[in-house]
Parts: C-alpha cells; structure tokens; sequence
C-alpha cells in the first residue's frame, strides 16, 4: 500500500503539498491523481508546496517537472514553492535546471503569481476571441465552457 | 635492552647534565650568541623523552612505535611551535640534529676502550637523530599547510558576503577567482539567504571577479538556476566591457539572465520591479541656504 498525497480544492487552485519523503511509487500515484483531479475539478492553477521534502533524486525531478507540463497540456498552470536550498543545489548539480516550471519563495506568493497568471489567461482568451473575429456570444459560450 | 640501546641509556642517564649542556652551547652557537629560555626548556624535556624511549626499549629501526610516541609529541609540538613563529623548517631540523655532537662525544668519553661497542652505539644514536630530524620536518610541514588551509578557509568566507541592499534584494559581490569551491560557498550561502530574508531578487555583483571563462561562466549558470529553483530571480552585474567581449567570443549563453553593466543599473531594476519610484526631494540649487 503506497501513501497518497492529498490534493485540496481552493477555488479554481488546487493545493499540494508533500510532507514525507517522496517514495518513486507515492510521486507516480501523485502524478496521476493529479491529473484526474484538475480534469474533474477544472482548475486553473497548481500550487505544490515543497518545503518540507529534504531529499530529492533525478526521478523526483522529472516528475515535479511532469507535473508542470501535465498540468500545462490540461490547461493550468502549476507553480512549485518553497524549496529548500540543498533540494536546489542537488537539482542544479543533477543537472535539472525545470525549465518552463514556474517556482515561488512561499505558498503566498505562489499563489499571487496563480493570480495573475489566471488574469492573463483570461485577458488572453478575450483578445484571443476578438482576433479571430469569433462572434461575442460564442466567444463567451466558449469560455463558459471552458470552465 | 639490547647491548647498544644500554649503552646509550647509560651515557643518557649518569651523563644527562653534560650532554644537556653541550647541546644548549652547540644551539647558542649556531643561533648568533644566547640561548632562549624556551629552547633550554625544550631541550631539557626532549632529552627525557629521549631517554624514556630508550628505556622503553624502542628500536631505532621503527620510529613510529609505541616506545617513541613521548618524542613524537614534543616533537610535534616543537614544530608546530617553530611553524607559527615562522621558523624555517632547516632552522627547526638544525635544532634536533644539533643533540648529534654531544651524544658522539659523550659516548666517546664513555666506551673509548670498546671500540666494537661505541661504533654500535654510534649508529644507533644517529639512526635515532636521523629518525627525529625527519620527523620534525615532516611535522613541521604539516602544522604549515594546516595554516595554509585555514588561511584559505578564512579568505573564502571573507571574501563572500551576502548583503541586503533593499527590502527584497539581495547582493553578493564577487571578489576573486571563481572556482567550484567558492561557486559552492556563495551558492549556499545565497540560498540560505533569501530563504531567511524572502528575498525575491539577488544579485550578483562579478566586478571583482577578473576573468570569466567558460567554467566561471557555467558557475555563474548554476547559481542563478538554483537561484530560480527557489523562486527568487537573480541579475548579473558588474560586467566590464572586456568581460563582456569575452563572453561574446566563447560563446557563452547568458540568454534568459538578466545582466547590467553596474550594480546601480541592477539595483534600479530590482527597484523598478518591486514598484518603488526614486525621486529627488528637491532639484539641486533649490536647497536650503
């Protein structure tokens, strides 16, 4: 039996955060419960607070920037917070540099940098709509749809 | 006891005093007129360490066991002694050698009527001294580089310090050579600041730093990815002109960090980017009379 990692609902943000040390089975079952869930819930952000895992390998890497490009290809962003200064060198020295994985110093401000990026997408998403001169109230079905 | 080692204890025991004697007056000779009270000191405790080995029937041949370890102490701590004063190591061998004199001319006084026995307690004595002055030089290097490696230490971690230039931004001025070692000691150093400041801006100041390669170069790469990892943001500042050809030259790819000629660039960026507006009070020649 592998431990679970529970994901809470806030809003359109869902919260992660790892408290144990990632075993490879717990982060492949996160992965996945992860990706059910933003499907389900129709979350714009992901917040995973890291603050407490001490050690971290290559395989643990890859799937914090799995998570990212996951969540992006659902269409949320995800910002990884709180990590621990040995945890980045061990990253940078493994040679994982997660790009295109948006980091914050802590949970507040992870999850204004989720604001913001929700703002922008909804910016997007109206100017996206007037460019390709799709009419106003379909447009609008689209994003209702959307969410 | 074997035959020779007896007779060296008994010239070391009966004779002590004269050989003590002998040696100082060979020490003050050679050291331009006066002995230091400190050298009788340790001249008078190295002969009883001397004499204990002996007695503890130590074998010449093997230094390095247990009857001799009262020698390699005082030894040790004579060198490490004459290292911190700035002693030269020949100065410190010259010092035990110089018990070689009184100890062949005691012997000689004792046993002039056994030839076959002086000329085994001649070896033994120099095999000993041999063994000692060695030793010395070896203790005596070591005791120096320990201070060369302390040394280093403490220039390392004087020359990197982490300082807050705002509220949000911090700064490291590098100052030296960019080695892994030292890429390492900032690196953590910086980390474990911003963690504790909530820093989300640092920056990093390489106008000390003389040449930039493409390992400084990689250094400089690593630190700002560990730098974002924690997600803060880092700008490179303090790029002189001829560093910055030579980044073009190499090749290297700085794309996707922020850099600027000076830290007051970097500083008005960082103060930009966190929504601080700088203005003068009042334009100059408008002052207060």
């Amino acid at each position: 039996m592998t431990t679970r990692i529970p994901i809470l609902r806030m809003g359109r943000t869902l919260l992660v955060t790892i408290q144990v040390d990632l075993q490879d089975q717990t982060a492949l079952a996160l992965q996945d419960d992860l990706a059910n869930r933003i499907q389900d819930t129709g979350a714009t952000g992901v917040l995973i607070d890291i603050s407490a895992l001490e050690i971290v390998d290559s395989f643990i890497g890859r799937m914090l920037a799995g998570i990212s490009s996951i969540a992006k290809v659902l269409g949320a962003t995800s910002v990884v917070v709180g990590m621990q200064p040995a945890v980045a060198i061990t990253l940078v020295e493994l040679g994982l540099s997660l790009h295109g994985v948006r980091t914050a110093l802590n949970v507040e401000r992870g999850m204004a940098l989720l604001r913001e990026a929700d703002a922008a997408l909804d910016g997007d998403a109206d100017a996206d709509a007037g460019d390709e001169g799709i009419d106003g109230s379909f447009g609008a079905a689209l994003r209702e749809a959307g969410r | 006891m074997k035959q020779n080692s007896a007779a060296v204890e008994q010239l070391l025991s009966a004779h002590r005093d004269q050989v003590l004697a002998e040696w100082q007056a060979e020490l003050t000779a050679s050291g331009g007129g006066r002995a230091l009270p400190s050298e009788v000191r340790e001249t008078g405790e190295l002969l009883n360490t001397v004499l204990a080995g002996v007695r503890a029937n130590g074998s010449t041949e093997n230094f390095d066991d247990a009857p001799w370890s009262g020698v390699r102490t005082a030894l040790a701590q004579l060198s490490a002694s004459r290292a911190a004063q700035g002693s030269t190591a020949a100065d410190t061998s010259r010092f035990v050698l110089a018990l070689k004199k009184p100890l062949f001319s005691g012997l000689q006084r004792v046993f002039a009527d056994q030839p076959a026995l002086l000329v085994d307690a001649l070896w033994e004595v120099s095999a000993l001294l041999d063994n000692m002055a060695q030793y010395t030089v070896t203790a005596y290097q070591r005791s120096r580089e320990d201070i060369i490696a302390r040394q280093q230490q403490e220039l390392l971690e004087l020359s990197t310090p982490v300082v807050k230039l705002w509220d949000g931004v911090l700064a490291v001025p590098m100052i030296g050579t960019l080695d892994s070692g030292r890429t390492q000691l900032v690196m953590e150093a910086l980390l474990q600041r911003i963690v504790e400041t909530g820093s989300a801006l640092a920056i990093i100041d390489i106008t000390g730093v003389p040449t930039v390669d493409t390992l400084v170069a990689q250094h400089l790469l690593k630190t700002v990815t560990a730098i974002r990892l924690m997600g803060a943001d880092a700008i490179i500042s303090g790029i002189r002109p001829q560093i910055a050809q030579t980044i073009v030259h190499l090749g290297i790819d700085l794309e996707g960090i922020t850099t600027k000629a000076s830290l007051a660039d970097a500083l008005a960026v960082a103060l930009k980017r966190a929504g601080f507006v700088v203005a003068k009070a009042r334009t100059a020649g408008q002052g207060p009379a």
